[in-house]
């Protein structure tokens, strides 16, 4: 009987595991570190339920004109002290009475103060007296799927696979090559195939516990919808994570040193953070380098995610970014195998 | 393992390792120029050289992990041509410099390399036989020196290998981590395993090694046991003195003034240090002694030992071993 200890397919799936988990850097920065990015994103970009916005007025009919209406915090002030307090943006706008009418002093070109010069002037026209032309009502909608927190989800979701795959494999391999770990594992009987796969292995049972507690916590804290299959969410976590493991491996087939591994990894990896769309759409880019930017697996990983996650789109018609994910995980893999150096 | 796999070594000619015209150069460097050799099964043999010599790059391809330019290597009756797989099975290898993960323990990283293996030693007879019981449940990155190295040799002892290679088993440990692993090698020996060890101490092979073989630039410049070889610089004995006139200074002194002394066999000056063999240090020193006092010169420093593999070395080379 040959026990399950005793088989180095098991023994070295293992011993990735030790090594990843008595790592506290690489604890953190797989599991801890998007949890708070999605905390501080959440928090900087939450949809604050109705924007007040502060602005000044220098008689009492116009301040109370002001706060009768919607979303204005009107105060008393005259004209000097308030031409101070809009200089330091206390109030983004200030209204002046003046003979047989009223002044706005604001920024043009600040949004806040143009919605404010629109909210006061209808509020200031309503007190005197002015008459709805076309009567209209408002029917609100809050739509989970449309705020900043759902669309940047799967962006660190594809981010976070690309960089705990290519920094699991890549710093990994080529320590060991560094520290001639390499070399002894090929003076000794294991399967080569072996040593390469324990790394996959291991980066797809890191996968469920990385993707469950990330996803887990969106869901819970933000509530991000999650509109798609996730048996098919599940399997393009598993496509994005093995195609940059195919990417890490291939930084690592050759590099001797973790500083030449480190730089070709930031060199392969800053573009995409920049380019791929983790936190704004990629398609602000400008026409030209489109093709290039849907070339990258991140682009295609984070479209598919977001269009599981967030449109509920079927697996069937996310044709193109899962064919540029296996582009990226064949051609690197086959690439690496040729000219992995093992010594 | 339900596998039971029974491994008989050469018996026909009980031969561990023959390599016949090896070649290998990198770049311009000729690392290794035509090397031939032959190991029993149970010997214990020494590859001895300077830095440089081509210990490491012979050893490295008989571990099947360089090729060579040109010749032929076969262990067990086998190459590394046709019968890769079963060679690294059959084989023991610790490398120079190999640095095992210091997050595993001893006993962790011994259960991975046991598993590469279709038999071998269990991991706590190898933890026993390395002595590293009480380090067991340590993680490698708090090991002494001592301690990694034997647990580099415990890793390849732990698929109980008909041959082992030990590439420099004691550079750069403290003398008494030095013995503690000579012991260890000793107890190897006595058990009948064949060893193929290379080293640049000199002390190191006379001590451990049946055969030794002295390189340098790449070739085999003298094989045989230590005392044939001790035998072989023409003398027992080795006479060191510098000398000095009555100024104290130390004075520069024509070689063939001393080997004209009858029972000189050879002369040699190192730093200052004058060097001879001498076959009989009773009738020759006092004749040493009135040669110098004929010439005015006074011997200080003069001291006697008996040949090693050191003097070999110089005797064959010019050169001290480990000038490099």
């Amino acid at each position: 009987m040959s026990s399950l200890r005793e088989n180095s397919m098991y023994e070295l799936t293992v011993t990735r595991f030790r090594l990843f988990l008595r790592e506290p850097e690489a604890l953190f920065w797989v599991f801890i570190f998007p949890i708070l990015l999605a905390v501080g994103l959440g928090i900087a970009f939450r949809n604050r339920p109705a924007d007040v916005q502060h602005v000044g007025a220098t008689s009492a009919d116009l301040v109370q004109a002001m706060n009768a209406g919607n979303g204005l915090n009107a105060i008393l002030i005259d004209e000097a002290a308030g031409t101070h307090e809009l200089a330091t943006g206390r109030i983004v706008l200030l209204a002046v009475r003046k003979p047989g009418g009223v002044a706005y002093k604001y920024d043009e070109t600040n949004p806040d103060a143009r919605n404010a010069r629109l909210l006061a002037d209808q509020a200031i026209q309503h007190a005197a007296g002015q008459k709805e032309a076309v009567h209209s009502s408002n029917d609100l909608v809050h739509e989970t799927g449309a705020r900043y927190i759902d669309f940047v989800v799967p962006g660190l979701l594809g981010m976070n696979l690309m960089g705990s795959a290519i920094w699991g494999l890549g710093f990994s391999i080529v320590e060991a090559r560094q520290k001639k770990l390499l070399k002894r594992f090929v003076a000794s009987p294991m399967p080569r195939w072996q040593y390469l796969a324990s790394f996959l292995l291991s980066r797809l049972l890191l996968l469920i516990i990385e993707v469950g507690v990330f996803l887990g916590f969106a869901r819970l804290v933000f509530g991000v919808p999650f509109r798609g299959s996730l048996s098919e969410l599940g399997f393009l976590c598993v496509l994005t994570s093995l195609s940059f493991s195919a990417l890490g491996l291939l930084i690592a087939s050759r590099a001797k040193t973790m500083e030449a591994a480190s730089g070709l990894m930031n060199f392969v990896m800053l573009p995409m953070w920049i380019l791929s769309g983790v936190f704004f759409s990629a398609t602000r880019f400008p026409a030209v380098i489109q093709p290039l930017v849907r070339a990258l697996p991140l682009t295609a990983a984070i479209d598919a995610l977001r269009a599981n996650m967030l449109e509920g789109i079927a697996l069937s018609h996310l044709v193109a970014p899962v064919a540029v994910l296996l582009a990226w995980l064949v051609i690197p893999f086959m690439v690496s195998l040729r000219i992995f150096r093992w010594r | 393992m339900a596998e039971s796999v029974t491994f008989s070594t050469n018996a026909a000619t009980g031969l561990a390792l023959s390599i016949k015209g090896l070649r290998k150069t990198f770049a311009d460097v000729v690392a290794v120029d035509g090397i031939d050799l032959e190991i029993m099964c149970g010997e214990c043999f020494g590859l001895l050289g300077p830095n440089g010599a081509g210990k490491t790059t012979t050893i490295e391809i008989c571990e099947g992990l360089t090729t060579p330019d040109a010749g032929t290597v076969e262990l067990l009756g086998l190459s590394w041509l046709h019968a890769a797989r079963e060679l690294r099975q059959r084989i023991g290898v610790q490398l120079q410099e190999t640095q095992f993960p210091e997050k595993l323990t001893v006993e962790e990283t011994l259960r991975l390399f046991r598993s590469f293996y279709r038999r071998g030693m269990s991991v706590d007879d190898v933890i026993g036989l390395a002595q590293l019981e009480e380090k067991r449940r340590s993680r490698v990155g708090t090991l002494s020196g001592g301690q990694k190295q034997r647990l580099a040799m415990a890793c390849a002892l732990v698929g109980d290998p008909e041959l082992l290679f030990l590439d420099e088993p004691t550079t750069g440990l403290d003398p008494q981590a030095r013995r503690h692993l000579w012991d260890l090698v000793d107890h190897l020996r006595n058990a009948g395993r064949t060893i193929i060890l290379t080293t640049h101490y000199m002390d190191e092979a006379e001590r451990l090694c049946d055969r030794v073989a002295i390189m340098d630039h790449g070739r085999i410049i003298s094989l045989g046991t230590p005392p044939q070889l001790i035998a072989s610089v023409g003398g027992d004995h080795i006479v060191e003195f510098a000398v000095t006139k009555g100024d104290g200074n130390i004075h520069p002194l024509e070689g063939t003034a001393l080997t004209a002394i009858p029972g000189i066999l050879s002369h040699r000056v190192d730093a200052g240090l004058h060097q001879l063999s001498v076959g009989e240090l009773h009738t020759t020193v006092p004749r040493i002694f009135s040669a110098l006092d004929d010439l005015g010169l006074h011997p200080s420093e003069f001291r006697t030992h008996s040949a090693t593999l050191e003097d070999v070395f110089v005797r064959l080379t010019g050169r001290n071993l480990r000038d490099e």
